[in-house]
């Protein structure tokens, strides 16, 4: 394995660090990636499903999540989590992370002063698993030209001028994440930039440490030569000198330690990080400089003198034709104001030649000829996807069956009783409309909700027939008042033979009609009624096309199902309305006779 | 922080707190008082619980962190002959002891405030063992040997055993590994007590959340009863958050010898603690000539360095120290004026002239030009008196908005009479300490 990043990697960013995200974006956008670079967030305190970022001059969704699991299932390609919780929890985040069999291939941890023991664990976790953590107390690091982990390189003008928007070809691994924008800089004036650069964390426990990651830019064939910044204390160092003996490490390498001035002060005083303090002579800055130097590792006099020696090396390898010519890549700019849209549309499109519906031209889905129904365009446009034809025939037979059922009911009658007041075809519509709810068309809704609830938490039918009883509800789309076992009502049995015939399986018709069993055995008319059938074969069609039981529930909490019966009877209404217009009828005025007067003169407060 | 340490007394106590769910099958009494004064001492004797301290002979000694205190004189045993000391002569013994200053063999010195006192446990050599564990590298190691006291730290490499324990390793492993190393001159008659106490040893260690934990002594008598005789302790405190209860109240003294903070180092930590943003401070010679406000933990390290490598003499370095994270206005103002300050109260005893330097690395997201605002408010309070002391002011940052955060702090300077030089990113981050140091 090479390069750590690639143009095409993706990172699932936990915490809503929306900051930090817009500024992973802005980067992506100048340097012309095809996808973001930031492919969910989990945000475990958050009800929203999604968060806008700007993308350039436009505005992206990126969605949300409760937790890592239900990300990575979602995004399975994003291989880097950015792990942006705090020091409480940022352990328990990891942890699970790695967890996640065959997702994660690096974990970024930026919290400072995770416990060493669980820091231990974690770094001993993911090194079973092959995850490369970066951190903990980390900016994170860079691939330039590919991929940017959130803050590291500060703004897009210190990003540009210090070439870390394309490869270059020096792999730089310190331990401050402060210096490794300045090391960036110092590369970028010295020599030609960065190909790689890793910032490994203050902390004392670190995942990966500098020879990881100079191993991995040994192998990396952009990395010429690597630059190296360690720090007073620990014996990280040591690793490196021993590789570089060994052969292990063939690539130049230019390394300083900081904290020399340490050695001027026996103790007490806490110079830098808290991985920072010498336990022995080896761990003191001046004793690794003076060993690196012996290994053969290029180090300067002083830190002062640290870009020269960048520069030297730099220019030997170019003169020895290991360094090539790099070429300038075409940036995009972020436009320097930027609104946020007050709407989102995901559903159709009227900027192009064409407006769309769900990607769909209108010509092509609107003449017989296209092959597509009404059914194909709700599906189209309320569910964003294009159903199989037995599924656009059923919400057509569905759309069909709901059109009319006569003059009386309420609907249709305040229709009716508008029309006749003289009011226009909307006014009349609508007040048929307002009538649909919890008596009057709402059967399908909740029909479709009990009788799934009580199929998904597997209750017998026994069980939910007690169970209702005892929270004192009706069985929605059970009964009917004329029709029983005996005269069955024929547009369920419609419904009930197609579906039998061109649904791939039908579990909750199935357990409704075991329900239906035991209640006609009670009472022959609590037969499985109309709005029944339709609500839990409307279940049915979602399983069967692939929604799992929560999207399910969403279409039910949204109220989808109560939308079919609406638009089937808006077409039973605009018959009524336009019959009254047609027929000239007067205004209607209830009869006296038909009106209970029962009215005491209020009594005196 | 990280690691940190504590008082023997508050080891211990953590000890007693635990010990019937570590430590089943062996007793330990924690008699153990922490006094600073010897009216103190003798009030606690009054105490219910504490009628040990008159009862029975006393052992006191100085608890502030710092060993050998055997070597240095400072643990009292005996008057005339071990295990004789009554409670008025500990308790004299502390009131000298508080009354003037003590030189340790170190070269360390301080008042002594702090004591432990203990009742005096006759025992012999023999029943004396060492344990101890910490972090190496990557794994914990735990330490072991027949013998404790002194006598371990003379001829360590033969005396000690020690087990790596990593940090994936089954409680199966850890304790067949514990059993395989105890040392073999530990006596039969002793040996599997040792071993089992070593193995609750490690794990309460390990689930207290220590960095270090070392008994040596630990005397075992009769009947299992167990004396810590002498405890050193430190603590990871990045644990605290979920140990809270389990240390109960813990306190991270400063370590002896170490003067106490000034008031300047102390108002810069409260500041410190009160805001979202990093402020630090340490005064490493007010008398020195070269000051520094830098921005950032990193860029703090390496102007030290450079300002030692450069000057010939770290002596001429005044302090140490970084604001970062975004601080606001007021608060840059007043760490620029603690330094400020600080800077023109002495001066230069060779006459040579200040040299403030105002540097740091390229930022991330802090707006420059915001936090510089502080600096010149602060300007304007000391330009006098940064005259005064022939201040000669040098200027390295990078970051957003550094452009006007750069022009800004020139421009002040230039207003206020101040000499000054600036520079961007375009320089490297330390060359300014070079070039103030060349003139």
């Amino acid at each position: 394995m090479g390069a750590l990043f690639t143009k095409e990697t993706q990172a699932i960013f936990w915490n809503n660090n929306a900051s930090a995200i817009q500024r992973m974006l802005d980067y992506d956008y100048v340097i012309n990636r095809s996808k973001p670079s930031v492919a969910a967030i989990v945000a475990p305190t958050s009800n929203n499903l999604f968060e806008k970022f700007f993308y350039g001059p436009d505005e992206i969704m990126i969605p949300l999540y409760r937790n890592t699991a239900d990300a990575a299932k979602a995004h399975p390609k994003a291989d880097v989590l950015l792990n942006f919780a705090s020091f409480r929890t940022a352990y328990d985040v990891t942890m699970e992370a790695i967890a996640i069999k065959g997702q994660f291939r690096t974990v970024m941890v930026t919290a400072e002063g995770i416990p060493e023991r669980l820091a231990r664990k974690m770094n001993q976790a993911a090194r079973d698993a092959g995850v490369i953590v970066i951190g903990p107390a980390t900016v994170g690091g860079i691939a330039p030209g590919a991929f940017k982990i959130a803050n590291v390189g500060g703004t897009i003008e210190n990003i540009v001028s210090s070439k870390l928007h394309r490869a270059g070809s020096c792999g730089l691994v310190t331990r401050s994440g402060g210096l490794f924008n300045e090391l960036s800089n110092i590369i970028s004036i010295n020599a030609d930039g960065i190909a790689e650069g890793v910032a490994i964390g203050g902390d004392r426990f670190v995942g990966s440490v500098f020879i990881d990651n100079l191993l991995r830019m040994q192998n990396n064939p952009q990395v010429k030569y690597m630059v190296l910044l360690g720090e007073v204390g620990g014996t990280e160092e040591y690793k490196v000198i021993e590789a570089v003996k060994s052969g292990k490490i063939t690539k130049p390498i230019i390394a300083w330690c900081i904290g020399t001035i340490a050695k001027h002060f026996s103790s007490g005083v806490q110079f830098g990080h808290a991985g920072a303090s010498a336990n022995a002579d080896a761990e003191t800055a001046a004793a690794k400089n003076t060993a690196m130097a012996e290994a053969g590792i290029y180090v300067p006099e002083s830190f002062n003198d640290l870009p020269l020696k960048i520069n030297e090396v730099y220019n030997k390898l170019k003169a020895e034709g290991v360094i090539g010519e790099i070429e300038e890549p075409e940036l995009r700019k972020v436009p320097s104001v930027r609104r946020a849209k007050q709407f989102i549309c995901t559903i159709s499109d009227d900027r192009g030649d064409e407006a769309t519906y769900a990607g769909y031209p209108i010509s092509s889905v609107a003449t017989p000829d296209t092959g597509f129904g009404i059914g194909d365009v709700m599906s189209l446009l309320w569910f964003k996807k294009r159903y199989p034809k037995w599924a656009t025939d059923y919400i057509e037979t569905v759309i069909k069956t709901v059109a009319d059922h006569g003059p009386a009911v309420s609907g249709a009658h305040n229709a009716k009783v508008t029309a006749r007041a003289g009011k226009d075809v909307i006014s009349s519509l609508v007040t048929g409309l307002l009538t649909i709810g919890p008596r009057f068309g709402g059967a399908i809704d909740d029909a479709a909700r009990y009788f799934k609830y009580a199929n998904d938490n597997g209750m017998s039918p026994k069980e939910f027939i007690d169970y209702m009883k005892k929270e004192g509800i009706p069985i929605s789309g059970i009964g009917h008042r004329i029709k029983s076992v005996r005269n069955p009502d024929l547009r369920v049995s419609g419904l009930k033979k197609y579906a039998a015939e061109f649904f791939p399986a039908t579990p909750l018709l199935d357990y409704a009609l075991e329900v239906e069993k035991l209640t006609t055995s009670k009472k022959d008319n609590l037969i499985l009624n109309v709005d029944g059938t339709i609500g839990i074969l409307m279940v049915d069609m979602w399983r069967a096309l692939g929604y799992c039981e929560k999207e399910i529930d969403g279409f039910i909490d949204a109220g989808a199902l109560n939308a079919f019966f609406v638009v089937g009877r808006s077409i039973g209404f605009i018959g009524h309305i336009l019959d009254e217009k047609r027929l000239g009828m007067p205004m209607y005025r209830h009869p006296m006779d038909d009106i209970l007067y029962n009215v005491e003169k209020a009594e005196e407060i | 922080m990280a690691q940190r340490a504590i008082r023997e007394y508050d080891g211990k106590a953590i000890f007693a707190k635990h010990w019937t769910k570590y430590f089943s099958g062996f007793h330990y009494g924690f008699k153990s008082v922490l006094v600073t004064s010897g009216a103190e001492l003798k009030a606690k004797a009054k105490e219910h619980g504490f009628e040990w301290l008159s009862q029975e002979p006393l052992v006191a000694k100085p608890d502030m962190l710092f060993g050998k205190r055997g070597k240095n004189n400072l643990v009292l045993f005996k008057t005339n002959k071990p295990g004789d000391v009554t409670l008025d002569e500990a308790a004299a013994w502390i009131d000298e002891k508080i009354s003037k200053t003590t030189t340790l063999l170190t070269g360390q010195h301080g008042t002594l405030s702090h004591f432990i006192v203990e009742p005096f446990t006759p025992h012999t050599q023999e029943q004396e063992y060492y344990i101890s564990a910490t972090t190496v590298g990557e794994d914990d190691v735990l330490f072991m040997s027949a013998e404790g006291g002194m006598e371990v730290e003379e001829g360590w490499d033969e005396k000690v055993n020690e087990v790596r324990i990593p940090i994936n390793m089954s409680d199966a492993d850890m304790e067949h590994a514990i059993k395989a190393n105890v040392p073999s001159d530990i006596p039969a008659a002793t040996r599997q007590s040792f071993t089992s106490f070593a193995i609750q040893f490690f794990k309460f260690y390990r689930d207290m959340n220590f960095a270090y934990l070392e008994i040596n002594p630990i005397v075992m008598l009769a009947n299992n009863e167990m004396a810590i005789l002498d405890l050193v302790a430190r603590l990871d405190d990045t644990a605290g958050f979920m140990m809270g209860e389990a240390w109960g109240e813990i306190e991270f003294p400063t370590a002896f010898g170490m003067e106490d903070q000034s008031p300047e180092e102390k108002a810069i930590a409260e500041a410190d603690a009160k805001s979202g943003a990093s402020l630090k401070l340490t005064i490493l010679n007010p008398m020195g000539r070269i000051w520094t406000m830098v921005a950032g933990g990193g860029a703090s390290v390496v102007y030290a360095d450079t300002i030692a490598d450069l000057s010939g003499d770290v002596k001429d370095l005044a302090n140490y120290g970084e604001y970062s994270g975004g601080p606001t206005t007021g608060e840059t103002k007043f760490y620029a004026e603690t330094v400020l300050d600080l800077m023109t109260r002495h001066k230069d005893p060779k006459g040579r002239n200040k040299i403030l330097i105002i540097g740091g690395a390229i930022a991330n997201f802090t707006d420059v030009a915001k936090t510089f605002t502080g600096i010149i408010q602060a300007f304007e309070v000391y330009a006098e008196k940064m005259k005064a002391h022939n201040t000669r002011i040098y200027v390295r940052r990078g970051g957003p908005n550094f452009e006007k955060g750069l022009k800004d702090i020139k421009a002040a300077a230039d207003r206020l009479g101040l000499y000054i030089e600036v520079y961007g990113p375009e320089t490297h981050v330390t060359d300014i300490v070079r070039m103030a140091l060349a003139k």
